[in-house]
């Protein structure tokens, strides 16, 4: 069982979110000229990383905010969480 | 190599069956090969075996990080059908099928094919309807397909919970006669035995740890064992698909997810089938030894983990115990889990790649094991021709940019809701 740290309500079960995916792949501006592989890039494409993965999770069942949370895919420790417009650096 | 018949096996009992022959070698990698197959699960050993019986190509290299049959091929449910709606996952499955029917004879291997049937339960009047579909469509290309009504499903599995004030009762099923089971390890160890005796070099314990890849072409590999030098590549790595594929700058639409299975301690014989829940996701069929083997969802976030988290497996054994109680009086014996290279329409990949002599094969989801020997066999035939076989033109890396996908459950691109 996960246990991850919502920013808005503190430690949570993992019972609590629903996943929502790589966050650090990011849609094409909005009005831009972009090539098909670009758009490829944004909606199949994954780099699928082993190791640390920056991803989305929503707090479905609890304040609803969609979140980031840095986790280790292999070995699932969550080195860190963050509001979903949160820049991180 | 000894062939394996009751003969021999009477010949060695007189010597305590202590002169054998060892299945396969265990040989150190040479210099050269013409071809390197990267991944020695069943899909790796299949294209290997295929590849020399089909081919005449012989000299080839399996090069597997682990040991054979650790991966994927002995950690699935062991379900083999085609009970597919879309033409090329339902033309390349029942090819399979042909395949498995032939394969203990064919690899002088006992696979234990069972040929016990499918049965996926449907649960409101719109699943049945979405049933016949699917059934005609098998139909029209040359699959078995019957459409049960409840009391036709009831007189096949009467353990299934049939009583009226369930949340999801059982309004009937869509069952494929010819599907069924197969022992898993003994597919692993049959391809190995059979391709290693054609003069395969199984490689285990050797991790690839890079390419070299020359103005667009291969040239060969890099592993914890040497370089080997090589001009065709074929990548059969499941879960590990990205990890390689990182290596060689591609971006895959391929994510890794985990997805876990379990079994019974063993009872006596009561289901004689494989019957899936249709209002969720869990797959039950009953061993040889009496296990009931079980499976359903991913876990549901990237995972490279190959064990899984509880919340999943409690989540589907509710289902199971909703289709069937009984299973609520059982003890677990083991629970396991193995990494699913998961595409984005839910269908596999088996192509060229835009570098000379590197080969694709991956995006298996929840459906690899059942794969295997149409898998293997049309994978031989793209790194042996250098062109795809057209059962598995459909499967080209290309048609999620041509937008020819062949999403066979309509989910789209997250592969993690199920």
């Amino acid at each position: 069982m996960l246990h991850i740290k919502c920013p808005y309500c503190g430690m949570r079960s993992q019972n609590e979110f629903s996943y929502g995916g790589d966050a650090s792949v990011k849609r094409p501006e909005l009005n831009k000229e972009i090539s098909d592989e670009e758009w490829d890039n944004f909606v199949y494409n994954r780099k699928s990383l082993r190791g640390k993965h920056l991803e989305l999770w929503q707090h479905l069942f609890g304040c609803r905010q969609w979140i980031k949370v840095e986790r280790d895919t292999a070995t699932h420790e969550i080195f860190n969480t963050y509001k979903a417009d949160e820049e991180i650096t | 190599m000894q062939k394996y018949s009751i003969f021999n096996l009477v010949k060695n009992a007189f010597s305590n069956h202590e002169n054998w022959d060892l299945a396969w070698k265990d040989p150190t990698p040479k210099e050269e090969y013409d071809v390197v197959i990267i991944g020695g699960g069943g899909h790796g050993l299949a294209t290997a075996y295929y590849l020399a019986k089909e081919h005449n190509i012989t000299k080839v290299a399996i090069i597997e990080k682990g040991w054979i049959g650790g991966g994927n091929v002995g950690r699935n449910t062991t379900i083999i059908r085609s009970n597919y709606m879309h033409d090329e996952n339902a033309l390349f499955s029942e090819f399979g099928m042909d395949l498995w029917r032939k394969m203990s004879q064919d690899l002088n291997y006992n696979v234990m094919f069972s040929p016990r049937g499918i049965i996926n339960l449907a649960h409101s009047d719109a699943q049945m309807n979405a049933y016949a579909r699917r059934g005609n469509s098998m139909r029209l290309n040359g699959i078995d397909a019957v459409l049960l009504n409840r009391e036709q499903v009831k007189e096949i599995i009467p353990m299934a919970d049939f009583s009226e004030n369930v949340r999801f009762p059982i309004f009937g099923g869509l069952m494929q006669p010819s599907a069924g089971t197969a022992r898993h390890d003994a597919v692993a160890w049959g391809y190995a035995r059979q391709a290693d005796s054609m003069g395969v070099d199984i490689i285990q314990n050797c991790e690839v740890t890079g390419f070299d890849v020359t103005a667009g072409k291969i040239n060969g590999i890099r592993t914890s064992r040497g370089n080997i030098k090589t001009k065709k590549v074929g990548l059969c790595v499941a879960g590990s698909t990205n990890i390689l594929a990182e290596k060689l700058n591609m971006t895959l639409p391929i994510e890794t997810h985990l997805l876990q299975a379990c079994v019974s301690e063993p009872v006596k014989p009561i289901l004689d089938r494989v019957v899936t829940f249709g209002a969720g996701h869990f797959y039950i069929s009953q061993s040889d030894k009496g296990e009931m083997v079980m499976g359903g969802d991913l876990d549901g976030y990237n995972s490279y983990a190959q064990r899984g988290n509880l919340p999943t497996l409690q989540h589907v054994l509710t289902e199971g115990i909703a289709m069937m109680p009984f299973l609520s009086k059982l003890k677990m014996l083991r629970t396991w889990g193995g990494i699913m290279d998961m595409s984005m329409d839910g269908s596999p990949i088996i192509d060229k790649t835009h570098i000379d002599g590197l080969y694709l094969n991956c995006g298996w989801c929840y459906g690899g094991f059942k794969a295997t020997p149409a898998s293997g066999w049309t994978f031989a035939h793209t790194i042996a021709q250098d062109r795809v076989h057209e059962l598995n033109a459909g499967f080209s890396l290309n048609r999620f940019s041509t937008g020819h996908l062949i999403d066979e459950k309509g989910l789209g691109t997250k592969t993690w809701i199920s």
